[in-house]
């Protein structure tokens, strides 16, 4: 086999082999493009939920958070906290961190005001009511 | 060393393993948080820890990349090195930028730092393993960039070898890769698959690729097998240490093994 089996065969599956998956995964990739807007609750992205993605990112809540099953485990799932919990309850919880009870993990307090918690609400809204097939399967991620 | 400019490479290795150290304690501070919950809290939550760590581990590999490659791309090229001036304003650069946001992270709360680095201009951060301000992002660019035509002229006025063009290829696609972390659409299920475009496929695509080079160089040397049968398997083989730690509950025995054999190589080699 070792002297049938050349440099330059094993040079053409590289080469070759790479570019058929490459283009294989960019077809793929425009097909999921295509089929995006039926399961991806981009229709209810109003401003409110986009400035609420930001107080997300720029509170690196995904460092401790998941959000549909990718981030930190540290704390819970929240892409479906808002079917778990309710607006009302993720509003106080926010408002009332950190509990300060000792040995307990902690959750900085952010200072938000009454319309970016309404912001953070509607993003984890709009996040909970995208067809995700159930992921994560667990309901605390 | 049989080339002046493979000494290029030596900063490299000393921050990437000064970096690797401050990886661990950063670690140790997280994996304490676990254990007892309110550990340097508020001093340094566990968010900021783990950003710190998961960004260190980026930065130290980064380095290491570039270190072994300025190392043996002029043994491969049998040439010296296009610029190791260029090769050392990089690791300045690259260097006081890591070093930055590191203390940027940890001296004011994310939300600061993401108004005074230009967040606002092009939201790119908040994401997970791609924390950094803007102004790290496009200096990794600059840096990568600067790195790579380095390496490209090097091998042009030298010997081009399968090492060589695989790592070349490797690092090329980590820097296309990158730019998608520029890429942060307001829809939340894009946003999630163009960042996985970064985060994956330079784990599980440019890294190996880059690794299994530096791994054949490193083969060659050490055992002194034939080139030409390390090459040969450097094209093909790079998929298998790849995939193969997916395989762990395949039904297989010789799966099974091979897969924990794989995860402990990938263990060791730090990916």
């Amino acid at each position: 086999m070792a002297t049938r089996f050349t440099k330059s065969m094993a040079r053409n599956i590289f080469f070759g082999g790479s570019l058929f998956f490459l283009l294989l995964f960019l077809a793929l990739t425009f097909d999921t493009n295509q089929k995006l807007p039926k399961r991806d609750n981009s229709q209810n992205l109003t401003a409110s939920v986009i400035h609420g993605k930001k107080l997300w990112e720029t509170n690196n809540c995904i460092g401790c958070h998941t959000l549909l099953g990718e981030g930190a485990y540290f704390a819970p799932e929240l892409g479906n906290v808002y079917v778990r919990r309710g607006p009302d309850f993720i509003k106080a919880w926010i408002k009332a961190q950190p509990t300060g009870a000792p040995g307990r993990r902690q959750m900085p307090q952010f200072n938000f005001t009454e319309q970016e918690l309404e912001d953070l609400v509607q993003f984890l809204k709009y996040t909970s009511e995208i067809n995700t097939n159930n992921w994560p399967p667990n309901i605390e991620g | 060393m049989q080339y002046q400019s493979q000494a290029v490479a030596k900063p490299y290795f000393i921050a990437a393993i000064a970096l690797f150290v401050g990886q661990i304690i950063f670690g140790l501070i997280m994996g304490l948080q676990y254990v007892v919950g309110d550990f340097l809290f508020p001093e340094i939550p566990f968010n900021v820890a783990r950003m710190v760590h998961t960004n260190l581990l980026i930065v130290w590999l980064l380095f290491g990349f570039m270190g072994a490659t300025y190392y043996l791309i002029p043994e491969e090229s049998e040439t010296e090195l296009f610029s190791p001036k260029l090769a050392i304003i990089t690791f300045w650069v690259f260097l006081a930028a890591g070093v930055a946001t590191v203390i940027g992270y940890l001296a004011v709360p994310y939300a600061t730092l993401a108004k005074f680095t230009g967040n606002d201009l092009l939201a790119t951060m908040g994401r997970e393993f791609l924390e950094q301000p803007l102004p790290t992002k496009v200096g990794i660019v600059i840096v990568v960039l600067s790195f790579i035509f380095n390496v490209i002229m090097t091998m042009l006025k030298g010997r081009k070898t399968a090492i060589s063009l695989v790592l070349v290829l490797g690092l090329v696609g980590l820097a296309v890769f990158f730019l998608f972390s520029f890429y942060n659409p307001h829809n939340l299920v894009k946003d999630k698959y163009y960042w996985w475009w970064v985060v994956h496929l330079w784990v599980e695509g440019v890294w190996e690729l880059i690794l299994g080079a530096i791994l054949a160089f490193v083969l060659i040397k050490v055992t002194g097998i034939d080139r030409e049968v390390v090459e040969k398997w450097l094209y093909v083989n790079y998929h298998d240490i790849d995939y193969r730690h997916y395989r762990y509950r395949s039904p297989l025995l010789l799966d099974r093994c091979t897969s924990l054999l794989a995860s402990l190589g990938q263990r060791v080699l730090g990916t």
